[in-house]
Parts: C-alpha cells; sequence; structure tokens
C-alpha cells in the first residue's frame, strides 16, 4: 500500500440517551491511502456516522473517542473546532447524498463552489469566480459560465452532484468522503458521476472512501472493501476476493445479490445471527 | 432488545417494560408511548408549570365559593373603598368597596366560560370546514378554503371589536365576536391532516366496504385530525384570553358587575397612580393565565414534535 | 435555424425578461385573490354595519330624530331596496372613499381616518424597528444555542412577551417609568406646549420636527414615543424571535448545512449567512403580519397612552355609537391587512429563486 493518508484506530460514536447509551460506531479500525475505499453496510450500520465523525461532524450530544484519528501528520483526536474548521474542506471533503438538498438553495452554484475557494485561499472575488470556473469545466459541465449562475433547483441530478463535486474539491483536498453520492440520482447517470469522482480522485492522487449500502458498486468500483454491521467493521476484504469473504452476514449479502444466467425461484433472505451483535475483539482492521 | 450490546444502561422493571423498544402488543406500545411523553414533559419544568397554574385555574373557577367569599366580590361596601392591601383584603378593594381578591378568584369562572364556549365553536365549525374540503379536493376544497383565507386576511381584535360594536357588549357577543374570527386556522389543519390521510389504506378499505364519506369522515378520519387540533387549540388559549381581556377592557365584554379581568384593568385606570392594585392585580391575573396556557401548549407541542419527527 | 436566432435575444439578457413576465402573470393572480379577499372584507363589514344593527336608521340619527329627518334617512341610505342592491351601493362607495360621516366629529369618515392614521403609522412603526431589529438576532442566536441558556432565555422571554395584555403591560409600563421614575413623558404624542409648532407634512410628529428642524420639539416627541414604541416592540420581538428561531432550527437541519460546514466555512457563515439566506424568504410573511398586529393592538395601545391615532379614534366612535366610524376603520386596516399580504408575496417571489421558477 503507498503512504497513509488517514488512519483510524478504534473509532467510537456514542449518542447519550433516555434509554441508555447508544453506540453507533463500535472500535472501528481501518487505513486509507491513495486508494478507493469502500464501507458497506444496510442503514444505521454505521457507515455514515463513520465518515461524519473524521470530519469532526458529530452534532452534539453525540461523543467521538478514538485510540488514534490521524490525517497526515494533524493528529485529529487533540483538535478543537476551530482545528477541524482549517482541514474541512482543505484537506478532507465531502460529498453527501442528494445535491437537491445538499446545496443552499438560495445562492447560485457558482457563488457555492467560489466560497470554498475564497474561505480556504484568501481569495479575491475575481480570482475565486476563476477557479470555480475552471473546476465546473473540470468535472465536465459543458457551459460553466451560463451554469455559474444557476440556483440549485435548476440542475438535473447529475449536474447537482457533479457541482457538489466540484465545491468540494477546488481547495485541493488529500481525501474525499462520498456518503451515496449516487443513490439519489437516475440509473443513467450513476456511471457519469462515478466516472468523474474517480477521474478527479485519480488525476489528483487523494484517497476516496466511497460510503454505500450497494455491494455491487462498491465491489466494483473500490480496491478495498469495509463491509460494516450494527456499528462494527465485520468483514475486510480486497475487492476482488469479496467472494472468499467469511463473515455470515457478508456472505448472506453476496448470496442475496441476483446474479445474470441464473433464475432463482425464491430470493435467499438473509438470516441475521443475535451472535453478530457482540463486541468483536477491537482493531480488526488495524492490521491491514 | 433490552439487554442488546448496542446499548448500555438500559432500564429493567415495569419502566424498562414501558420502554422496550420493540413492544409485544399494542397496548403496551401505546402506553409505552404515552409513557415517554410524560417522561419527556414533566423533564420539562416550564410545561409543567403550565399544567400546575391551567389545573390551578380549573380548579379555582370550580371551586370558587371555597377560595373566596361570594359577598365580597360582589357586595359594593362604600365605606371601604380603594383600601391596600391588607389581612381582610389581600390585593386591597376596588373604587365600589368590593375585595379585589375575591373578584379575581369569580373572574376566573367568567374566563374560563369564554375560553370553553370559543373551543366550543370553534372546533366543529374548523373541522366541518376542514374535513370536507381536505377529503374531497376539487371545487369544494377550493371553495371553502377560498373563504377560509379571506377570513385568515382579516385583522382579528379589529373584526371582534366591529362585532362587538354592532352586537351590542356582552359576554355572548364577545364570545361569537372572537369565534368568528378564531376558525380560520383549524379549517386549514383539518384539511391538511385529511389531505395527508386521504389516500391511507384504511380509508379505501372502509370506502370499498361501502362506507359513505360521511361515516368515513366521522369515524376514520376526525378521530385522527383531533389531536394535533386540540393541540393547536391549547396554543391559541393564551391568544383568546388576551383578545377576550382586550374586548372586556374596552367595555365590550362581559358587562357589569360580573368581575371580568379586563374590564377590572379598565375601571383601575382611573385610579392608577394612587392606588396601583387595582387595575395591576388583575391584569397579572390575566398574564398568569395566558402564560399558563402558552407553556402547557409549547410543551405539548415539543412532544407531539418529538413523536412525529 | 431561424427559430433559434429568433428566440436567442429574447433568451438572453440574463433571463430577466422572462422573469418580468413571470413577475407580470403572478401580480395578477394576486389581484385576482386580493379583490376576492376584499369582496368578502366589504361584505362582512357591509353585514355588521347595515344588517346586524336592528335599526341602522336609529344608529345615524339618534333616538331623538324627528319622524320627518327619519324617514329621509333612511331613504338615504337606500334601506327601501332590496338588501343584495344596498350592497352593491356600499361597495361603489367604498371604493369611492366613502364611509359616511362621522357622528362624533361631523367630518367624512375618511377624512378623519387620513388625519388620524400618521400618529398610528409613526408608532407601529418604530415598534416594528425594534421588533426586528432585535427579534431576528435574538431568534438566530436561540436557534443556534438550542436547548442552552441562551436559547432558554430568548425562547422564555419571548413567551411571557405574548402572555402579557398589552393595555396591562402599558398601564405597568407608565406606573414604572413615568409616574415613579420619570424617565419618559406620559400619555400623548407630546406635551401641550409643543402642540402645533411644527407644520404637518406627514403626520408623523417626530419626522415633521425633524423637517421643520424644531429639535425640542423632536426630542419631546421621542420621549412620549420611547415607552408606548419600545412595549409595542417588545411584544413584536417576542413574535419575530420566536418564528425565527423554529424556521432557523428546520433549515439548521438540512442537509446543505451539513455540506457547508463540510466546505470548512465558520459556523458563523453557515447561520448568518446560509441558513439564515434561507429564512429571510419565509421571515417576510412574519414581519407583515407582526405590522397588521400592530396595527390592529393600536386599539387597546393607543387608548392606554391616549395616542390620538387610529385606534383611539376608533374606541372613541365605538362608544359614541358611531357606526360609519368604526367600519371605516374595520375597512381601512382590513384593506391594509390585504396590501401587506399582497406586498409579502410579490417580495417573497423576488426574493426565493425557486418561487421565481415556479411562475
Amino acid at each position: 500500500m503507498t503512504e497513509t493518508l488517514l488512519s483510524v484506530r478504534n473509532l467510537r460514536v456514542v449518542y447519550p440517551g433516555d434509554d441508555g447509551d447508544f453506540r453507533a460506531v463500535r472500535n472501528v479500525s481501518f487505513k486509507l491511502g491513495r486508494e478507493r475505499l469502500g464501507i458497506v453496510g444496510e442503514s444505521g450500520s454505521g457507515k455514515s456516522t463513520t465518515g461524519r465523525a473524521i470530519m469532526g461532524l458529530i452534532a452534539k450530544p453525540g461523543r467521538v473517542e478514538a485510540d488514534e484519528l490521524r490525517l497526515g501528520d494533524s493528529d485529529l483526536t487533540a483538535l478543537d473546532e476551530a482545528g477541524f474548521r482549517r482541514l474541512r474542506g482543505k484537506r478532507i471533503a465531502m460529498v453527501l447524498q442528494d445535491p437537491k438538498f445538499s446545496l443552499d438553495p438560495v445562492m447560485s452554484v457558482g457563488k457555492q463552489i467560489a466560497e470554498t475557494h475564497r474561505h480556504h485561499f484568501r481569495s479575491s472575488k475575481a480570482e475565486a469566480r476563476k477557479a470555480a470556473l475552471e473546476m465546473l469545466e473540470a468535472v465536465h459541465i459543458r457551459d460553466p459560465e451560463r451554469v455559474y449562475h444557476q440556483y440549485p433547483h435548476q440542475l438535473s441530478g447529475g449536474m447537482g452532484q457533479r457541482v457538489m463535486i466540484a465545491m468540494m474539491l477546488i481547495a485541493g483536498p488529500d481525501i474525499l468522503i462520498a456518503d451515496e453520492p449516487t443513490s439519489a440520482l437516475d440509473v443513467s447517470v450513476q456511471q457519469q458521476v462515478l466516472a468523474i469522482m474517480d477521474e478527479m480522485v485519480k488525476s489528483r492522487g487523494m484517497g476516496l472512501i466511497l460510503i454505500s449500502h450497494n455491494l455491487h458498486l462498491v465491489s466494483s468500483f473500490c480496491d478495498r472493501v469495509l463491509v460494516m454491521y450494527a456499528g462494527q467493521i465485520v468483514e475486510v476484504c480486497d475487492a476482488g476476493k469479496l467472494h472468499e469473504a467469511q463473515h455470515p452476514y457478508t456472505r448472506g449479502l453476496l448470496a442475496a445479490l441476483p446474479e445474470l444466467g441464473r433464475r432463482r425461484d425464491e430470493l435467499p433472505q438473509l438470516q441475521r445471527d443475535p451472535a453478530w451483535l457482540a463486541d468483536l475483539p477491537a482493531a480488526l482492521g488495524a492490521a491491514t | 432488545m433490552s439487554n442488546s450490546p448496542l446499548r448500555t444502561g438500559a432500564p429493567t422493571g415495569w419502566r424498562g417494560w414501558l420502554l422496550e423498544p420493540a413492544p409485544l402488543s399494542r397496548g403496551q406500545a401505546r402506553l409505552g408511548r404515552w409513557y415517554r411523553g410524560w417522561l419527556g414533559f414533566r423533564r420539562n419544568g416550564p410545561a409543567m408549570t403550565g399544567l400546575i397554574i391551567v389545573s390551578a385555574l380549573v380548579l379555582v373557577a370550580i371551586c370558587a365559593p371555597l377560595f373566596a367569599n361570594h359577598d365580597l366580590a360582589f357586595t359594593q361596601v362604600l365605606e371601604d373603598r380603594l383600601q391596600d392591601m391588607s389581612w381582610a383584603h389581600p390585593f386591597g378593594t376596588d373604587e365600589l368597596g368590593r375585595d379585589i381578591y375575591a373578584r379575581v378568584v369569580f373572574g376566573s369562572r367568567v374566563t374560563l366560560t369564554i375560553v370553553g364556549l370559543v373551543s366550543i365553536i370553534v372546533l366543529p365549525v374548523g373541522l366541518c370546514i376542514g374535513l370536507p374540503a381536505g377529503y374531497f379536493g376539487g371545487w369544494i376544497d377550493s371553495v371553502l378554503m377560498r373563504i377560509t383565507d379571506i377570513f385568515l386576511a382579516f385583522p382579528r381584535l379589529v373584526l371582534a371589536l366591529a362585532f362587538a360594536a354592532a352586537l351590542g357588549p356582552g359576554i355572548e357577543n364577545a364570545v361569537i365576536a372572537i369565534s368568528l374570527t378564531a376558525w380560520p386556522p383549524y379549517a386549514r389543519l383539518a384539511r391538511a391532516e385529511t389531505m395527508t390521510r386521504r389516500h391511507a389504506e384504511f380509508i379505501e378499505a372502509a370506502q370499498l366496504q361501502g362506507a359513505s364519506s360521511f361515516r368515513i369522515l366521522l369515524t376514520q378520519i376526525m378521530p385522527l385530525c383531533l389531536p394535533s387540533v386540540i393541540i393547536r387549540l391549547t396554543l391559541d388559549m393564551a391568544g383568546i384570553i388576551l383578545t377576550a381581556a382586550g374586548l372586556g377592557f374596552l367595555g365590550l365584554g362581559a358587562q357589569p358587575p360580573l368581575p371580568e379581568w379586563g374590564a377590572m384593568v379598565s375601571t383601575g385606570r382611573a385610579v392608577l397612580l394612587d392606588q396601583w392594585w387595582v387595575a395591576t392585580i388583575p391584569g397579572m391575573a390575566i398574564f398568569l393565565v395566558s402564560l399558563g396556557f402558552n407553556l402547557l401548549g409549547d410543551g405539548l407541542r415539543d412532544i407531539s414534535e418529538a413523536r412525529s419527527g | 435555424m431561424s427559430a433559434v436566432t429568433a428566440e436567442t435575444p429574447i433568451a438572453a439578457p440574463n433571463g430577466w425578461v422572462r422573469r418580468f413576465a413571470g413577475l407580470v402573470r403572478q401580480v395578477a393572480g394576486l389581484l385576482g385573490s386580493v379583490s376576492l379577499t376584499f369582496l368578502g372584507l366589504t361584505c362582512v363589514t357591509f353585514v355588521i354595519g347595515r344588517v346586524i344593527p336592528i335599526d341602522p336608521v336609529l344608529a345615524v340619527v339618534g333616538d331623538k330624530a324627528t319622524r320627518s329627518t327619519y324617514e329621509r334617512v333612511f331613504k338615504e341610505m337606500n334601506l327601501d331596496r332590496p338588501i343584495y342592491e344596498q350592497y352593491f351601493i356600499y361597495l361603489k362607495k367604498i371604493l369611492h372613499g366613502e364611509f359616511g360621516t362621522s357622528l362624533m366629529t361631523a367630518h367624512p369618515v375618511l377624512s378623519d381616518l387620513l388625519r388620524v392614521f400618521p400618529a398610528t403609522l409613526e408608532l407601529s412603526v418604530s415598534a416594528l424597528i425594534v421588533g426586528v431589529c432585535l427579534g431576528i438576532p435574538l431568534g438566530v442566536v436561540a436557534a443556534t444555542h438550542n436547548g442552552r441558556w441562551p436559547d432558554q432565555v430568548v425562547r422564555y422571554g419571548s413567551l411571557l412577551g405574548y402572555s402579557m395584555p398589552v393595555f396591562w403591560l402599558g398601564l405597568v409600563g407608565l406606573l414604572i417609568f413615568y409616574a415613579k421614575l420619570g424617565w419618559v413623558e406620559g400619555p400623548g404624542r407630546i406635551d401641550i406646549s409643543f402642540d402645533d409648532l411644527v407644520p404637518t407634512v406627514t403626520g408623523m410628529i417626530t419626522i415633521d420636527s425633524l423637517i421643520a428642524g424644531e429639535y425640542e420639539t423632536f426630542w419631546n416627541a421621542i420621549s412620549h414615543l420611547i415607552l408606548p414604541g419600545s412595549i409595542l416592540g417588545y411584544l413584536s420581538l417576542a413574535y419575530v424571535a420566536r418564528m425565527t428561531r423554529s424556521f432557523m432550527l428546520t433549515q439548521l437541519r438540512q442537509e446543505y448545512v451539513l455540506a457547508t460546514l463540510a466546505k470548512g466555512l465558520s459556523p458563523f457563515r453557515v447561520v448568518w449567512v446560509h441558513a439564515l439566506g434561507n429564512v429571510w424568504v419565509q421571515l417576510i410573511t412574519v414581519i407583515a403580519l407582526t405590522f397588521g398586529s400592530l396595527l390592529e393592538g393600536a386599539v387597546l395601545t393607543e387608548t392606554v397612552f391616549a395616542w390620538p391615532g387610529l385606534g383611539l379614534y376608533m374606541k372613541n366612535s365605538l362608544f359614541a355609537a358611531d357606526l360609519n366610524a368604526v367600519v371605516g376603520g374595520t375597512v381601512l386596516i382590513g384593506v391594509i391587512y390585504i396590501i401587506l399580504n399582497m406586498v409579502s408575496d410579490v417580495i417573497y417571489t423576488l426574493v426565493d429563486p425557486r418561487a421565481r421558477a415556479r411562475k
């Protein structure tokens, strides 16, 4: 593996509540290089929470704890809010699910992209505008000048997600966390958006964390896959060797996928074993 | 699930049963929901204060003779005019020598009557307009909602004032005037609630069974709309009390010798600088009661929002 | 080919032609609903003025009138015509600004209304300025500190505000700040000694005295204005802050807030530029409503502060059984309400890019 951009050891996220503390993420450990890492799991498995915890975006009263949380040479566990603010957008960025909701509806998209640039480089209006237009071009938007002045509701889903990628990458982060970046899009544009993201990540030598519930997508797009269940990583494997997966949950997920050329009268249902909920020995993914 | 490894420190015993995330019966689920609501409510100190104030108002209104002497409130004792606060008259006396404390106590009956009557008028009117509008849609909806919008766009207090002026002063006319201007929000709310349920499967099932629209509205939809309408009513209660007191203050509400709080403030104005308590104390009562309803309504809304969100 | 060349020049200038056309269409639709509301309003006031009173003539001439006067007025009021005809006559008169003659002042009601209205406007606008300038920031701060002490202070501070009967608060204010402490001037708009010193231009004494350069009059007027202005301002603040808080809470839960934070922006910018930017649209309606409730609340406040505006005029007419004046005042306030609704709708479309597109 290439140099480590991000290393996470025993990450825990806890939400205190009426009926006891809820442990949304339990002892998650992994390392990320200049690669594409996938995190799969069903909704509520803690995959999105993991992404947000790394960016310091867990809202109170949630708590984030970790034995190690290191981004390049900075120790994230020691960081205060202001410290995180300097990292966000500049060194680590995030693409969210639905551009319809994740772009400010009353600001033109060009302004929103330029805003990131102005914030991180203290650039002038004209410089930021120029950079934003270049960025729009880089994500293959044909008429950047026109799109610059448009509002989010005027964009299609695919365009919106490209704008979102432009907005997040304009300050040149090392790591991009993409949280279900294509789930809200039409199937026809999903591949386009993924391709653009792949191109950007490769040409800039970034690390990518792709969070998704879609096992197919993750295994075809990523180099490595983490499988999460109930807040823990239950399995780590190379994308190509997914069929060798050991954990019954992963195997169940695989078995449930429809396969070309094989008819099944009944789709197998995933049987959940309460034993999977038990705490696993810490630092499963730490070695890799 | 209470021993799920995802949770630590979960309660046990009957509280655990009530707070069970995966209830075994419908009864348990319902009780659990009420209990959760109550837990939220109980922790909400201000909302509890509101509940206490409103309960106290109801209690005082029902048992007024236990709290104060009826004669003191109504009999004029001219030699005792405008007495300062004392043991005999805790809040002093007014310009006709009546005990202000007793009048405030008996005044709670007037306030509660107005509030009660307005609710009795406004709820059915709002439902009668809102339910069919939401259920049938189309031109019925358009016509009914146009009418509602027209009433909604009116200045409430001024219109109530004009009505009261035309009908003549008095408690009944004040109630009518307030109700006439207070119903539109309920019609809107009932319509919105109905529209979200119009195409629910249990409604379609009832339609297939041949139930009449009237029956469906009455037995299926109305009970589901009631909670939010009632919460809204609690929130509006304070506004109704203030409007009623305002009409009373202007001399258009309850007429003397009825001890209406707003009217009492008005009579106290003349002696405000020398006998401040005559105007101030009844106003304090209005303030306290409307504060109580506001706090209570706020708490109820918090719970209902927590439940739906 | 020809279609393209024909269309390009129109669509080119940033689409503002199209935007303007959309706006015109919207205003037309709005005017439709406005006239409908206006018809409803006149209907109701017609019922109040002509139908409910058992004998509308008696309400006009008083019970000491002679038989012949009675009959003349009966004819004049067109009471011999069918009711719908009476309504149309009434509507026509209102559209011409004829509200009849006031019994109390013997002037046409319209000229009375125009004379007293500036005083009400002066008071309401000062209160609105206080309410908006303090209420919005307080509401934002409360939302960003959701559940913590600044939130509690704003929340319960505003809850106290709109639990208070305004007439009582006014009396208590007068008692403390005027009678006991002597910090402000008492009831009325201005001391008698300053009466009629400045020529009437706008009818608002503070502005007129500034125009005339009469600073002493100005300060006296301010000293009279400050107590009712801040009391009403507090009540509007309560409403504005509460609504701002609840709108902001909704916005702060939106995905775009998370996204803007993920870009690295400071929470300050996220809150005051992005979230508040989305809230403005809704706040316009709230501000219009606040202004409306200030106008109708004038009936109470002006009674307490002896403020010679529309509210006091209506209240006095009420007790003089001067139904023409009461109905006239009701129509005036109702029309202002309708205009406020219309203006806030128009501004709404101007501010919100989504509403512009919706047509």
